[in-house]
C-alpha cells in the first residue's frame, strides 16, 4: 500500500502537459499552473515510470493480519435440493492443489435445508471437512441468513482462502460476506496459485479482456475469489474417501430476513445464443434442410444453441433471435463451430471474442479463416455426419 | 417514493490493449460514456417513478468528468445527482468504491430504493452493489427481471437466480441490482440538454463524509492489490486441420473431447 506524490517544484507547463498524457485514465490534470491527480487514478504507476521524477510513490506501512491465524482453503458448496452445482468439485480439486502449497486442509461450507447423505460426496472430491449449516430457514436463498451463517463459519473456523462458484448466487453472497469481513474479493478468476505465505494469487482478465490482473489480499483473511463454471477441470471423484460432516449450531438472530421468497419456477432452456458457451452457427453454405438439421444436432449433442448468420434470417430459414453479427446479437461462447460461413466483417465483429473458434469452409480464402482458431478447409456435409457418429459413439464409451 | 440509481463512466471503447513489449497500456484516446447496464436500471427507477410516484437521483464516484453521466441521466428524466470525487478515493477496490459509496450515500439522505446496473463494463465484476447492501444494512437482491408491485413498504421483484426464476417480496428499503436487457431505455430529451444548467450535481468529497478515518478509502481502504497487469496469452497460431473428411472429422471429435464439451 502506497500513495503517489507529486514533486511540485519539479512541474513545468511542458513537462505537465507530457504528464497528463501518459496517463492512460485521463486521471491526471493540469489546471491553471496546477498539477494533480484524480479519483480515476487507477495505481498504475504509469507516471512514477515515466514521468521522469514528477511523481514519486510512497510506500506505506499497513497493519495486516496475523497469517497463522489463519488456515484451510474453503469451498462454499453451490447448491439446490441435492444436486450439487459441479462448479463446486472444480473448485474442490482446485483447493487441494492449492492446499499442497501451504499443507492447510480443505474444507467445504454447505448451508441448506433437510441436507441428505449426498453432500458426503463432496468428500470424494478431496474436501477435509464439511461444515453444515442446515435449517428450514435455508431452504430459500435469502442474502441475510445465508451471509450470517457464512460469516459464522468464517469467525469459528477461520479459514485463509475462500472459493465461490460464480454463479447467481455466488455473486450475491461472496461480496456480502467480504464486505462484512472487510476483506479482498477477485470475480472471475482464471488462474489461482498459491504462496508459500499463504497469499492467493487471483488472475483475471480486465477491461473486457484485453488485459489480465494478478491480484493478492496480502493484508487481510479471508481471501475471497469467485471462478465461474467450467474454468477449471472437475477432478476424478475417490470414492473411497469418507468423513462425518460437521453440524453448526444455528441462533434464530442468523435466520432474521427481510426477503420472503413467494414462488419460484424452473427456468426453461434459454434460446438466447449470447448467454450459450457452445454454439453450433451456419452460413450460406450450410444452408440446406439436411446440413441444419445435422448441425442442430450437433449443437444438441454438445449441450449447445445453433445460430446463424444474416442470410439464413432474410431468407426466413431460422428466427431473427438466432442471428449473430452486428445486427444481430454479439456472442462470446467458449467454443464456436462455424459452418459453410464465409465470414464477413459484420459477422465477425459480433463473434471474434469467442474463446476457441472452429470454422469448416470448402473456399479456403475465407476470411472466417483469419479469425479461427483451427481452421478446417473442406465439406460440411461431408465432415458433420462423421463428427456427429464419431460423438454419439464416444459418449457411448463414458 | 425516493429511487437512487448507482451509475459509473466507463471507457468509451473496450478496445485497450498492453505493448507486450514495454507492457504499458494503450488506449485508444479517453473516450468515455455511460455505462451501458445502467441504462436498464436507469429505464426501470424512472418507470417506477412514473407509477408510484417520486423522484430518481443518481450517484457516481470518479473524477469530476464523471458529472457528465449525472447529466446524461438528468435528461432522460432524474432529478440530479451526486459526484463522489477526491483524490483519497483513487486506487480503490471493489471494497473501497462500495465503502466510499455507502458513505456517501448516507450524505446524500434517506432513500426508498437503490438500483444498480448489473455490472460495469470497465471493472466487470458485478459486486459493487451487493457491497453496497451490506455496508448500508440493508436487503439486496441481484439479477432483478422485473418489479411488479410497490405495496406496505414491500418491492415484489422477479429475479434470476442461476437455473430458477424467483418471484419474492423485499422490505424497504432495500438495494436490487437489475439484469441487463430487461427494457428499452428512454432516450436522453434533447430538449432538457439545451436547457442544462450547471447544477445538476452536487460534489461530495472525503471531506463531507461521516468516516473520517482516510484509511478505509481509495487504496488505503483496498484489500486487493493488482501485483502486474499483462497481455493475455493470444492465440494467433491458428491451427489448420488437414487431411480428408475422415480425418478432419476425427480431429475435430479429438478436440471437441479435449474441450471436455462431452
Amino acid at each position: 500500500m502506497g500513495k503517489l506524490v507529486i514533486n511540485h517544484d519539479l512541474v513545468t507547463k511542458e513537462n505537465a502537459k507530457e504528464l497528463t498524457n501518459i496517463c492512460p485514465f485521463g486521471a491526471i490534470t493540469y489546471e491553471d499552473g496546477k498539477l494533480d491527480i484524480s479519483s480515476a487514478c487507477k495505481m498504475c504507476k504509469l507516471c512514477v515510470k515515466k514521468g521522469g521524477g514528477l511523481v514519486t510513490y510512497e510506500e506505506e506501512i499497513k497493519a495486516s493480519v496475523d497469517k497463522s491465524e489463519w488456515r484451510g482453503i474453503c469451498v462454499y458448496v453451490d447448491h439446490h435440493g441435492d444436486k450439487i452445482h459441479r462448479v463446486t468439485y472444480e473448485l474442490c480439486g482446485k483447493a487441494c492443489e492449492l492446499a499442497k502449497v501451504t499443507g492447510h486442509p480443505v474444507y467445504a461450507l454447505v448451508i441448506g435445508d433437510a441436507l441428505g447423505e449426498s453432500i458426503k460426496k463432496l468428500f470424494w472430491y478431496g474436501v477435509d471437512k464439511i461444515f453444515v449449516y442446515d435449517d428450514p430457514g435455508y431452504r430459500d436463498f435469502r442474502i441475510e441468513p445465508y451471509t450470517a451463517a457464512f460469516c459464522d463459519f468464517i469467525n469459528k473456523v477461520k479459514p485463509s482462502s475462500v472459493m465461490v462458484g460464480a454463479t447467481n448466487l455466488g455473486r450475491q453472497l461472496a461480496p456480502r460476506v467480504a464486505a462484512r469481513c472487510r476483506s479482498g474479493l477477485t470475480a472471475d478468476c482464471t488462474v489461482l496459485e498459491m504462496k508459500e505465505n499463504t497469499d492467493l494469487v487471483q488472475i483475471r482478465p480486465a477491461f473486457g479482456g484485453n488485459i489480465m490482473a494478478q491480484i493478492v489480499s496480502p493484508d487481510t483473511r479471508p481471501q475471497f475469489c469467485t471462478v465461474r463454471y467450467k474454468v477449471f477441470p472437475e477432478p476424478e471423484p475417490q470414492k473411497d474417501r469418507t468423513g462425518e460432516p460437521v453440524k453448526m449450531d444455528i441462533t434464530p438472530e442468523m435466520l432474521r430476513s427481510d426477503i420472503s421468497v413467494l414462488s419460484f419456477t424452473e427456468k426453461p432452456k434459454d434460446i438466447d445464443i449470447s448467454e450459450a458457451d457452445i454454439i453450433v452457427a451456419v452460413g450460406r453454405g450450410a444452408m440446406s434442410e439436411g446440413i441444419r438439421a445435422q448441425a442442430k444436432e450437433l449443437a444438441d449433442l454438445l449441450g449447445g444453441v445453433l445460430a446463424c448468420t444474416r442470410p439464413l434470417v432474410e431468407g426466413n430459414v431460422l428466427d431473427a433471435k438466432h442471428q449473430i453479427g452486428l445486427s444481430g446479437r454479439t456472442v462470446k461462447p467458449k467454443f464456436i463451430i462455424c459452418l459453410g460461413i464465409s465470414g464477413a466483417v459484420q459477422f465477425a465483429a459480433g463473434m471474434k471474442a469467442s474463446d476457441c473458434i472452429v470454422a469448416i469452409n470448402t473456399d479456403k480464402q475465407a476470411p472466417i479463416f483469419d479469425i479461427a482458431h483451427y481452421a478446417v478447409v473442406g465439406d460440411v456435409g461431408e465432415i458433420l455426419p462423421k463428427l456427429i457418429a464419431k460423438i454419439k459413439e464416444g459418449s457411448l464409451d463414458v | 417514493m425516493k429511487i437512487l440509481v448507482c451509475i459509473k463512466q466507463v471507457p468509451g471503447s473496450s478496445n485497450v490493449e498492453v505493448d507486450p513489449v514495454t507492457g504499458v497500456l494503450k488506449r485508444d484516446g479517453i473516450s468515455s460514456k455511460l455505462n451501458p447496464y445502467d441504462l436498464y436500471s436507469l429505464e426501470l427507477a424512472l418507470s417506477l417513478a412514473e407509477k408510484y410516484g417520486g423522484e430518481v437521483e443518481t450517484i457516481t464516484m470518479g473524477p469530476p468528468q464523471a458529472k457528465s453521466i449525472i447529466d446524461e441521466a438528468v435528461c432522460m428524466g432524474a432529478k440530479g445527482g451526486t459526484v463522489l470525487s477526491d483524490r483519497k478515493f483513487a486506487g480503490a477496490d471493489v471494497l473501497a468504491t462500495a465503502y466510499t459509496i455507502s458513505q456517501g450515500i448516507k450524505k446524500c439522505g434517506e432513500f426508498d430504493l437503490i438500483i444498480c446496473g448489473k455490472q460495469t463494463t470497465d471493472g466487470d465484476t458485478a459486486q459493487v452493489g451487493a457491497e453496497v447492501s451490506e455496508f448500508l444494512n440493508i436487503p439486496n437482491v441481484s439479477n432483478v427481471l422485473s418489479v411488479d408491485a410497490i405495496e406496505d413498504k414491500k418491492l415484489f421483484v422477479t429475479a434470476s437466480l442461476d437455473e430458477k426464476i424467483v418471484k419474492m417480496s423485499i422490505n424497504l428499503p432495500c438495494l436490487i441490482s437489475a439484469e441487463g436487457d430487461i427494457n428499452t431505455p428512454r432516450l436522453p430529451s434533447y430538449k432538457v440538454k439545451q436547457t442544462l444548467t450547471g447544477d445538476t450535481a452536487r460534489f461530495f468529497s472525503f471531506a463531507d463524509f461521516d468516516d473520517q478515518n482516510p484509511d478505509n478509502y481509495g487504496l488505503s481502504g483496498s484489500a486487493t492489490q493488482v501485483e502486474r497487469i499483462f497481455p493475455p496469452e493470444k492465440n494467433s497460431e491458428k491451427a489448420v486441420i488437414d487431411g480428408d473428411a475422415e480425418e478432419q472429422s476425427e480431429a475435430l471429435f479429438e478436440l471437441i473431447r479435449s474441450k471436455k464439451l462431452i
